[in-house]
């Protein structure tokens, strides 16, 4: 460390080809999912993008998002969650016996749920805030535990159907606003207001950082980044608008990303979590309460397991002991696979969706394809260590 | 006397900077031989190129070691010919005992079983001739620091050392302790041994080399022999810094203020050991400008009464009352300390004060972000002038404030925690060993530093294990021994003798009671 003072100067670099190397992870990710659609789109004859399937890679994937979003804090803040995939079957059973069994209304089922995920949340919270059990073991517990609960409470049975207001958690789309119908215009204008917010926030950030001498991204990349990210994005859209329109599953996705992202990135409270993560003693010593974060970064992950484990019941219109079984390892891969840090302290919420979209492309077009589940399996654990190599290279050569 | 260790113009190149550049060491058979120079110069590079960390061929230049040309591909390599090093950051196992730590990769084992009592046995000897009386089987997290690098020595010599390099042995340990390493470093040259010993503390240096190597910014500067010409510590300093420092300390006027702080009847008792009192009804106080020293022995509990006040990080069962201008506050959490007006600045800023991985100005206002925020968003343009205009006033070295703290030197980053504690609007600082590890002249910028908090009327208690800068800097000195403040000095009345015999007066009324 003892030349790095001097290193600092040539660091900063100047040139585009210095610059990408130093910045190849932020590109490299989205780079990677582009190419495996791409990929993927040929081998299935375009399958892969068509306006249906587009649609379902949103419904099968959006709970392993929308668990992603929590597992990311999760992780930053130093832990992990094994028990996810559990607590979500746990949910979607307990979401099940209200409504069939019981004939509670959808309206107090949703909540009710949301606040069984967020206790459940608290107890693993509780043993590794207060107690500094290590989450391995508390949320390996907790996998074993709400794994069962939930095989007691439907009692080895699958419980359903579900009211249709309960489905259109997952399977609804946002009904045309403008009467088109098909091509669904809501969809386009949705898509078109989508690509004019990212421009206008992306050269609001572009005026900032010259305003306080950061080094910003050279023009070239930024409008080379913005044309491929809006264009993929009006292409998804314009291709949605071909079918049903927006699936209502997408929406509150996308929502809970940018809230996400929000936190993460430009609140003291994210702040605050991702220096508990770096150095717990140091952000403890700073003033910040370590122990509170920590048990509402499990608390926050509870109830959007308990989300992830609605929105997967009601896809499926019935709730199923095996439902969750081993999801939780898709949803660490994610997060890992956007970027993320074992040792916690870094990693963004962007990135996890990224992963979990390449996850989520590589079983779709896999499927697609007819590849077994064997190959399948293989494939994506070799994609996960693929990825971490990645970043360790990286960083190593750095 | 022939030469043990010839490194000829050696130049080390990392990309876009040459570490080294045309460096000579030559290390007479049977010296003690100090290298000197800031943080940056290049003295662990020469080093690592010395021990074959930077294998042969990745530098420039030629080392003839006992007579041959040497060429290591790495540690072992130089490990077997006898070089060893001893790092400042100990490489010790914490949860093994002393003898399997010695043995550790050189294990007394017959097909692969391990032979304990040879193992034991051995360590005896081995402790013995460094002088550390503990049983092999201690555990090595149970001993203090100084203790531990006695064992790192002991290891050494278990190698069969021809040349032992210390880096920097002296840094975490207390006064005792440095003088019964430094007399231990005279006894092993009696013995042969040949010892290269990397230092800040020129005062050691003095006591113990026999020759000094300057080196600045990668080249050598000068080479003196302490038995031709007499090397003065204002020598040294000059060649290391390449300029006069005739003051060591900048000059201050005496401006004790109103009174801030005051702690009362502190009591502290240890986190594991519920029995132990660490900290025996403190009593302290800090006026407005004033620097307040607290001198002391390693282990007399001086980071363990400032922690356990600011925000009860330390310790439990704790009572005892502090009071801000003699309204009485409530410490118990960092946030209440922090309210209170408190800062503590940690002596091991790397693995308590800074968060490494982090830029510097996430660094700076994680301690007051509700300061650079609104409603809980942090405005990042506000976030960046303020670290901004931390970095310009503190002289901090780097060229943005987005570079990764962890890229900084020592000094720089003590810069960035004291900029951190500015930040919080502190009424009274606490500042624990604040120029540990830091070069000549980075120090000399943190005396001017808590020159200017007292100027602006700010309490500062200094805890340092450096007599001279207590000396230097305070307006007052308080002398803890065994967890209780045994004495208190004003700067007229101070000298390192009144403060050693303060603490050797009570030893020895302890012994009598």
């Amino acid at each position: 460390m003892e030349i790095a003072d001097k290193n600092n100067e040539s660091g900063g670099g100047n040139g585009l080809g210095k610059y990408l190397a130093g910045h190849l992870r932020d590109y490299g990710l989205l780079v990677a999912l582009i190419a495996i659609m791409a990929f993927f789109q040929v081998v299935t004859n375009g399958t892969l993008l068509k306006p249906v399937n587009i649609t379902n890679l949103f419904l099968q994937n959006s709970y392993i998002i929308i668990m992603a979003l929590g597992m990311l804090i999760v992780i930053v803040a130093g832990h992990i969650d094994l028990s996810v995939g559990s607590v979500m079957g746990f949910v979607g059973a307990l979401a099940a016996v209200m409504m069939v069994n019981w004939g509670w209304p959808v309206w107090m089922t949703i909540p009710a749920c949301l606040i069984a995920g967020v206790f459940i949340g608290a107890w693993h919270g509780y043993w590794v805030a207060y107690w500094k059990i290590p989450a391995f073991i508390v949320t390996l517990a907790g996998m074993l535990v709400f794994r069962g609960l939930s095989l007691w409470l439907l009692e080895g049975q699958s419980v359903g159907p579900f009211e249709r207001s309960f489905q259109s958690l997952s399977t609804g789309f946002i009904p045309d606003l403008f009467g088109v119908g098909r091509p669904n215009a809501t969809a386009l204008v949705a898509g078109v207001l989508a690509v004019i917010l990212i421009l206008w926030m992306g050269f609001n950030q572009r005026a900032r950082n010259a305003k306080y001498g950061m080094d910003d991204e050279p023009f070239a990349f930024f409008i080379a980044r913005n044309i491929i990210v809006c264009g993929a994005l009006f292409y998804v859209m314009y291709k949605l608008a071909g079918f049903r329109g927006l699936p209502n599953v997408m929406i509150s996705m996308t929502v809970l990303t940018v809230i996400y992202a929000f936190i993460t990135e430009n609140t003291v409270l994210g702040r605050r979590i991702y220096a508990l993560g770096g150095n717990e003693k140091a952000a403890k010593l700073s003033g910040i309460k370590t122990e509170k974060l920590t048990f509402l970064a499990f608390v926050n992950m509870g109830m959007l397991a308990a989300l992830a484990g609605l929105i997967f019941a009601a896809r499926l219109n019935t709730a199923t002991p095996k439902a969750g079984f081993a999801v939780e390892l898709d949803v660490i891969a994610a997060v890992f696979i956007g970027g993320a840090s074992m040792s916690g302290g870094s990693g963004k919420i962007i990135g996890a969706v990224i992963g979990a979209f390449i996850m989520g492309v590589l079983n779709n077009g896999m499927s697609i394809m007819g590849i077994g589940i064997d190959y399948q399996q293989i494939i994506k654990g070799l994609v996960l260590l693929a990825a971490v190599f990645f970043d360790v290279y990286q960083k190593n050569k750095a | 006397m022939t030469s043990l260790l010839e490194m000829r113009s050696i130049t080390k190149e990392f990309p876009g900077v040459k570490a080294l550049d045309n460096v000579n060491l030559t290390v007479a058979e049977g010296e003690i031989h100090a290298i000197c120079g800031e943080n940056g110069a290049g003295k662990s590079t020469l080093m690592k190129v010395l021990s074959g960390v930077y294998p042969a061929g990745t530098y420039d230049g030629e080392i003839h070691y006992d007579g041959k040309l040497a060429e290591f591909s790495n540690i072992s390599d130089s490990e077997e010919r006898g070089i060893i090093i001893i790092h400042q950051e100990l490489a010790l196992v914490p949860l093994l005992s002393i003898a399997e730590n010695i043995y550790l990769g050189n294990e007394r084992a017959s097909r692969g079983v391990l032979d304990w009592r040879e193992t034991f046995h051995r360590t005896e000897g081995l402790l013995e001739k460094v002088g550390l009386k503990e049983a092999p089987s201690t555990i090595i997290d149970s001993l203090g620091v100084g203790k531990q690098q006695l064992v790192e020595i002991a290891k050494a010599l278990s190698k069969d050392v021809r040349l032992l390099i210390l880096d920097e042995p002296t840094a975490a340990l207390s006064e005792h302790d440095s003088q019964a390493l430094l007399d231990l470093m005279l006894e092993l040259k009696q013995q042969g041994v040949t010892q290269i010993i990397i230092s800040h503390k020129l005062n050691e240096v003095r006591r113990v080399a026999d020759s000094v190597t300057v080196i600045r910014d990668g080249s050598t500067v000068s080479t003196m022999d302490a038995h031709a010409e007499e090397i003065t510590e204002d020598r040294i300093v000059r060649d290391m810094v390449g300029r006069d420092m005739s003051d060591r300390y900048p000059p201050r006027p005496h401006r004790a203020g109103e009174m801030i702080m005051e702690v009362q009847d502190w009591n502290v008792w240890h986190p594991d050991h519920g029995d132990r009192q660490v900290i025996r009804k403190a009593n302290f106080n800090v006026r407005a400008g004033e620097v307040v020293g607290i001198a002391g022995l390693m282990g007399a509990g001086r980071t363990e009464l400032a922690m356990s006040i600011f925000g009860e990080s330390y310790g439990k069962n704790i009572s005892g009352t502090v009071k801000m201008h003699g309204k009485e506050v409530d410490t118990s959490d960092v946030g209440k300390a922090i309210a209170a007006g408190l800062a503590y600045v940690t002596e091991d800023r790397k693995s308590l004060g800074l968060i490494l991985e982090e830029t510097i100005q996430k660094n700076i206002t994680l301690a007051n972000l509700p300061g650079v925020s609104k409603n809980g968003i942090i405005a990042e343009g506000e976030e960046t002038r303020v670290s901004e205009e931390y970095r310009q006033a503190m002289n901090i070295r780097t060229p943005s404030v987005f570079q990764k703290v962890m890229n900084l030197s020592g000094g720089n980053q003590q810069k960035v925690v004291l900029s951190k504690w500015l930040f919080s609007g502190p009424e009274v600082l606490i500042l624990d060993e604040p120029t540990r590890g830091i070069d000549v002249g980075a120090k000399f910028e943190i005396y001017n530093i808590i020159n200017d908090l007292s100027e602006q009327g700010k309490g500062v208690v200094m805890i340092s294990s450096e007599m001279p800068e207590l000396l230097g800097m305070c307006d007052r000195i308080y002398v803890m021994n065994e967890g209780a403040l045994v004495g208190e000095l004003t700067a007229a009345e101070a000298s390192q003798e009144k403060i050693m015999s303060m603490i050797v007066t009570d030893v020895v009324a302890d012994a009598a009671e």
